[in-house]
């Protein structure tokens, strides 16, 4: 057992046995500033776009509504087996939750290289973060939320790598609960700023 | 992450702490090494910090003359010791961003934070012991990024504290290019610093509390960073997210804050303000907490009011997220916001009064004695009095649009700030270092110390209220370029003397410390003869806090118990039990 590890568990020794595993409640609370950050920048959006009289502008390439609404469709698909890799290790079922986060890996990453082409393709167009708002705007809450679903990927990998090595059991899987959170806060933030971004 | 048998876990209690300069500091995970850290940081910092202070009163009150001892810093910067008008903009920026984010928020919540949670609950580590490394490890960096742009070209931020936009969205505006991108970076390293400590901290106080150590029975310091930990992470995402805007306006050419590429100065100081004043409270509450952790031990009495103080806090709080308007009264925002956030800014300084007078009647009727770490208590009390009063007046926003960015508002949050920050930190330095370092501090250079720095604080203060009331501009580089300033001339000539005194004045702690280090007293486990958890332990505590598990029986400040044999009670002494049945 590695140091911090030996603290951890003398640490629980002496507490009170919490209602909600430390890494779940860390994860609460870090979730609560993520919260705040997409709020401050869609509040940043919303005033922005408030001061532009006609929005899309005119004069700026179309955003792909329907490529993103597929993409939108894959992020809470991955939400879903994200639950069910959650549900598979709360029976004590290892097996399920390596097969559930191995999904759940795949459709982030597929989430992101469909964001990644659209990216490219509305660069060719010709949308540039520095002509105005419009373009502004998009790259940044899309792509503060791509790098929230990288960080992801590396959480999920981590997690899958423990689980393959056997370290996730029907008693020890805070991980994969805090994982869990931090991904259904990822998808789940999608489909908001996908109505702000691409719809409105 | 294997189960663990309870025998081997409470082995681990009697093993050692890592040893070396590798696995024993740079690497420890021990809260306490990583507290005193913490704690070198931000002193370090102070230094940097009082030197921009120095330079900029030198300025104020002697323009374009050379400032003694600082012929050695060379061009562009100064000129054979006079500071020119780029570098004082710059002095301001960096004075005010490493006051209070490089001094204030670790000297208080890292350093006080991370080594008393942990033994005030009673367990032994904080929750997330690798993370808390981490975080100490990016503030460090953040340090020095920040200290690194005063050897950019274009030499260190110029844009403000609060770097407002368009100024800080564009080099052209500022001067400064390199500075201000070291400047945003690190105030964002800085952050998630925090943000990794304020999780840890909650997790902590909330999750590893000893058997016993029901909420209501958490000293009150706990509670105070509890709430600062709340406020810190619902407040600074906004501003995290400004920052990411304002770094690629300055770096790709977005136009988020600059009106010529349509973009909005004024959304730039909602972001910051939105965090920014909650920040204020961030900073004051944990000073608040060790102010009320020293009066009840020195006044022999329980606190006054230990619940309403929690909920006033909590109240505080929750008012602190819809205040922050009352900072751009000046700055062009619809007068019909300005009437809601004027009340709402009178509003929270009833929390407050109750949490002041709560401490005043905790003195009352005490067997007070006025050791050091009192002495500080009760000035940094006395001394907030004064800013808590003055806020008032600028809180409204008809006085506010005639004293703000006037030497008045400098006054008042200097009046704020420092009881906060520099009187109760030293406070918790004296009242903690015997835990720290298992030592005394000398009690005479104490006293001195003391003396010197609440006189001459206020002497530089308190003037500058009466100049700010006489219209004089805050930030500007030579004021008597305006002839109606000219006559105010000798009050910042009286100021920069007593900030002198003020900066000559830290010499008898710096070598009362040193001192202590090494010859001080031994402490033993409780000089203070004080209840809560950390006086239950040897000093310094060993790796793990505690020898055997402390239980709690009751709240942290039974001092004069009726019928008790002693004066105070621990947390940690059954019932009916004395001191003598402490463990020893």
């Amino acid at each position: 057992m590695s140091e911090p590890e030996r603290l951890r568990t003398a640490a629980m020794d002496t507490a009170l046995r919490p209602v909600i595993p430390n890494a779940v409640l860390g994860m609460l609370f870090f979730l609560g500033a993520e919260v705040m950050f997409f709020a401050g920048l869609i509040s940043a959006f919303l005033v922005l776009r408030a001061s532009v009289e006609t929005w899309p502008p005119v004069d700026q390439p179309r955003l792909p509504v329907v490529a993103a609404a597929v993409n939108t469709f894959v992020l809470l698909l991955s939400a879903e087996t994200m639950r069910r890799a959650r549900a598979a290790i709360g029976r004590g079922r290892p097996d399920g939750l390596r097969r559930w986060l191995a999904v759940t890996t795949v459709l982030a990453v597929t989430f992101l290289v469909v964001q990644g082409m659209q990216w490219i393709r509305l660069l060719r167009d010709g949308l540039g973060a520095t002509s105005g708002a419009y373009g502004a705007t998009f790259y940044t809450l899309t792509g503060a939320h791509a790098l929230h679903v990288l960080a992801g990927v590396g959480v999920l990998s981590a997690v899958l790598w423990q689980a393959l090595r056997g370290r996730c059991s029907g008693e020890h899987h805070a991980a994969v609960e805090a994982c869990g959170l931090y991904w259904f806060f990822v998808a789940g933030i999608w489909p908001l700023l996908y109505g702000l971004v691409y719809l409105s | 992450m294997s189960a663990t048998g309870k025998g081997e876990a409470s082995s681990v209690r009697e093993h050692a702490a890592p040893e070396g300069f590798w696995r024993g500091c740079v690497f420890s995970v021990d809260h306490k090494t990583i507290g005193k850290q913490y704690l070198s940081l931000s002193l370090f910092m102070m230094v940097v910090g009082g030197l921009t202070a120095y330079l900029i009163r030198w300025q104020l009150a002697w323009p374009e003359t050379a400032v003694p001892g600082m012929r050695w810093v060379p061009e562009p910067t100064m000129f054979e010791g006079v500071v020119p008008p780029e570098f004082y903009n710059a002095l301001v920026t960096m004075h005010g961003t490493i006051m209070l984010f490089f001094v204030a928020m670790p000297f208080l919540l890292g350093a006080f934070g991370n080594f008393l949670i942990p033994l005030m609950v009673g367990a032994a580590d904080m929750a997330f012991p690798r993370v808390n490394r981490l975080s100490f490890w990016t503030l460090f960096t953040a340090s020095s990024l920040l200290l690194a742009s005063f050897f950019v070209p274009g030499g260190a931020p110029a844009a403000g504290w609060t770097g407002y936009a368009p100024l800080s969205a564009d080099a052209q505006y500022s001067g400064v290019d390199w500075g201000m991108n070291l400047w945003l970076l690190a105030l964002a390293l800085e952050f998630a610093s925090f943000v990794m400590g304020g999780v840890n901290i909650l997790t902590t106080a909330i999750n590893m509390r000893a058997p016993g150590m029901t909420f209501f029975r958490l000293p009150l310091l706990v509670w105070m960073h509890l709430t600062a930990a709340v406020l810190f992470l619902l407040s600074v995402g906004p501003l995290v997210a400004g920052a990411v805007m304002l770094l690629l306006d300055r770096t790709i050419g977005t136009g988020f804050f600059v009106p010529a590429r349509g973009g909005d100065p004024l959304l730039w100081q909602h972001l910051f303000w939105f965090f920014g004043h909650p920040e204020v409270y961030v900073i004051l509450l944990p000073g608040f907490g060790i102010i009320l952790e020293i009066l009840p031990v020195f006044a022999r009495k329980p606190i006054f009011g230990y619940r309403a103080i929690v909920y006033s806090t909590i109240a505080a709080g929750a008012l602190s997220f819809i205040v922050w308007a009352h900072h751009m009264f000046v700055s062009g925002i619809d007068a019909r916001l300005a009437m809601p956030f004027s009340v709402t800014t009178i509003l929270i300084s009833v929390p407050f009064v109750i949490m002041i007078l709560a401490m005043i009647a905790t003195l009352r009727g005490g067997a007070a004695s006025y050791p050091t770490p009192m002495l500080f208590a009760v000035g940094a009390l006395a001394t907030f009095i004064l800013g808590g009063v003055t806020g008032i007046f600028l809180g409204s926003a008809a006085v506010d649009i005639f004293l703000h960015d006037t030497y008045f508002v400098v006054a008042h949050f200097h009046y704020t700030l420092f009881p906060s920050v520099f009187l109760g930190g030293l406070a918790g330095l004296y009242y903690w270092f015997p835990k720290m370092f298992g030592r005394m501090m000398n009690e005479t250079l104490g006293k001195i110390h003391f003396w010197i720095t609440i006189v001459a604080f206020n002497c530089v203060f308190l003037p500058l209220f009466a100049a700010g009331m006489r219209g004089h501009m805050r930030r500007i580089y030579d004021p008597y370029q305006y002839e109606f300033l000219k006559p105010l001339q000798p009050i910042h000539a009286f100021a920069t003397v007593a900030a002198i005194v003020l900066f000559l004045g830290q010499v008898p702690l710096i070598a009362n410390f040193f001192w202590s280090l090494f010859a001080g007293r031994r402490a033993g486990e409780n000089p203070w003869r004080a209840n809560t958890l950390e006086w239950a332990t040897s000093s310094p505590p060993p790796h793990g806090n505690f020898v055997e598990a402390p239980v709690v029986h009751r709240d942290p400040y039974e001092y004069s118990v009726p019928g008790a044999v002693e004066d105070w009670l621990p947390q940690h002494v059954p019932a009916g039990g004395t001191q003598e049945t402490r463990r020893e």
